[in-house]
């Protein structure tokens, strides 16, 4: 069993000691002390924080992840050198998936590119690749008549996930969120507090809000306490990065250092229809069409465990034979599915569903088939 | 939550109670609370041998995967089986979900284990640090 080694480095959000206070199990995340989950005296632990996103309503302190802003009369330009989706495609109000590639295609970082205004964007970027990124996005767009700011440190953000996250947050808010379409935002009063932004957006495969508030710990707190109090009569929970993990394995929504990292490239992690060779030069655009007429490598294949055992990050993945032809990225039981899952990289040839091969755990192969992902899908309204 | 005094602990966070030249395996409160909700147990079948402070088996959680160790040595000659279906009964009663039965080699190995007091100090120092 391992314990929580406090080093004086590792960072904090204003949200931590309301975490304590509840009784959460802290861990390192990327350099942050996070709640993993919170006790099972308040009806929490990971498969309930789970369940309760699934069926109902989860809140996350996710402050650890980045924002960067990116303004100016060429902020789209900008946005469109570093990042692989179509910023082009996007109203004011409208967000969208992308990430933001190496000259060699492989990735600097997955990212949510949000368009704030006429030339406004802010790009939210993970908690590890924080510093990495913005230097990465102010050295790839210096000749881009722009402002690239770090605004990291200005938001305390907060995850509302699950089917009845929009009646949680809609009781604290004048905003019209059932107008707030996926992956969109809008602005508006939040506790108290003015042009608070909102953003349908998530890392759970439910529906869900993310909202951005001033990092003040008074605020924070508040904030914070208002929605657990104001979610009661739906059950609300808080939820911790465990949760935050299984969820967004059954939905394959993909994580820095796993699925995709700077030894990956994007056909390989199957993002193909995030990333829009068709338009004007991107960083990473020239060594991904030599990629695409090289052909695949590996490719990424959801397994499901048919035989007692659980694949976790880093096990082997072997052919029937013993030979070993890969590696999980991600694995875990699932919750809601109520399967032990994984995600992981096999040559193409063993990517078809219905492909029957074997995951390593402690010296033995235990049977695995490759099976159609998203593992989980949201029940359409 | 307060130790059984009828039984024997590790500091790898096990326990041992002891009938003579038998005796009983588990996991800790304190274990199963640190693990989180626990989907897996993983022991050897009846007539595998165990040695002291060696790893005999796997318990995983949701998030985790934490070798066991066994507190003595000897040899298993009954498996929990209902843990193979339901393993989140050691969440629930940590300290009456046993794991395995074994006949104990040298009964006396179980002297230099903790006692109930002594695992609650050690606990306590863990959890604090």
């Amino acid at each position: 069993m391992s314990s929580v080694e406090a080093t004086s480095a590792i960072r904090k959000t204003a949200l931590n000691a309301v975490h304590r206070q509840m009784g959460a199990k802290m861990v390192e995340f990327n350099g942050w002390e996070m709640p993993v989950e919170y006790p099972a005296s308040i009806g929490c632990g990971i498969i309930n924080e789970h369940m309760a996103v699934r069926t109902g309503v989860g809140i996350f302190d996710v402050s650890h992840m980045g924002d960067i802003r990116l303004a100016g009369p060429q902020a789209l330009a900008a946005v469109q050198n570093i990042s692989m989706n179509d910023a082009s495609k996007l109203s004011v109000g409208q967000a969208q998936y992308s990430a933001m590639l190496y000259p060699n295609g492989t990735f600097v970082d997955d990212v949510i590119v949000h368009r704030l205004g006429e030339d406004e964007y802010m790009l939210v970027i993970n908690a590890g690749t924080r510093e990495k990124d913005f230097n990465w996005v102010r050295d790839n767009t210096r000749e881009f008549d722009c402002t690239v700011e770090n605004l990291s440190d200005d938001f305390t953000q907060i995850a509302i996930q699950g089917p009845k996250a929009v009646d949680v947050l809609q009781k604290l808010t004048g905003a019209d969120l059932r107008k707030v379409k996926f992956y969109w935002v809008t602005r508006g009063k939040l506790c108290g507090l003015s042009n608070i932004l909102m953003g349908r957006t998530g890392y759970t495969a439910e529906d869900g809000f993310e909202i951005y508030i001033p990092s003040d710990e008074a605020t924070s707190a508040r904030v914070w306490n208002e929605i657990l109090a104001v979610g009661k009569e739906f059950n609300v929970v808080p939820c911790g990065l465990g949760a935050r993990n299984t969820l967004r394995l059954e939905g394959k929504l993909p994580l820095y250092g796993h699925e995709i990292s700077d030894t990956i490239n994007v056909w390989e992690a199957g993002l193909d229809r995030f990333c829009k060779m068709e338009k004007q030069d991107f960083v990473g655009k020239n060594a991904l069409e030599k990629a695409k007429a090289a052909g695949l490598k590996r490719t990424l294949v959801g397994l499901e465990m048919t035989e007692r055992g659980i694949a976790r990050d880093g096990y082997k993945v072997q052919d029937h034979s013993g030979r070993e032809i890969g590696y999980v990225t991600s694995g875990s039981p699932a919750p809601f599915l109520k399967k032990n899952i994984a995600l992981a990289y096999v040559p193409p040839e063993f990517s078809e569903v219905g492909t029957m091969v074997k995951v390593e755990i402690r010296g033995q192969g235990a049977a695995a088939v490759v099976v159609p992902t998203p593992f989980y899908k949201r029940p359409k309204k | 939550m307060a130790y059984p005094t009828d039984r024997k602990y590790t500091k790898e966070h096990e326990w041992i109670q002891a009938n003579g030249n038998s005796a009983t395996i588990g996991i800790t409160d304190y274990a199963q609370e640190s693990l989180g909700d626990i989907v897996f147990v993983d022991v050897p079948k009846v007539g595998a041998e165990l040695a002291a402070g060696k790893t005999f088996g796997t318990v995983e959680s949701v998030k985790a995967v934490s070798d066991l160790f066994s507190p003595a040595t000897g040899t298993v000659t009954e498996v929990n089986a209902d843990l193979a279906t339901s393993p989140e009964k050691v969440n629930k009663d940590p300290h009456g979900s046993w794991m395995v039965k074994m006949s104990l080699k040298n009964p006396g190995e179980l002297d230099s284990l903790l006692s109930a007091a002594d695992y609650e100090k050690f606990v306590a120092e863990e959890a604090g640090h």
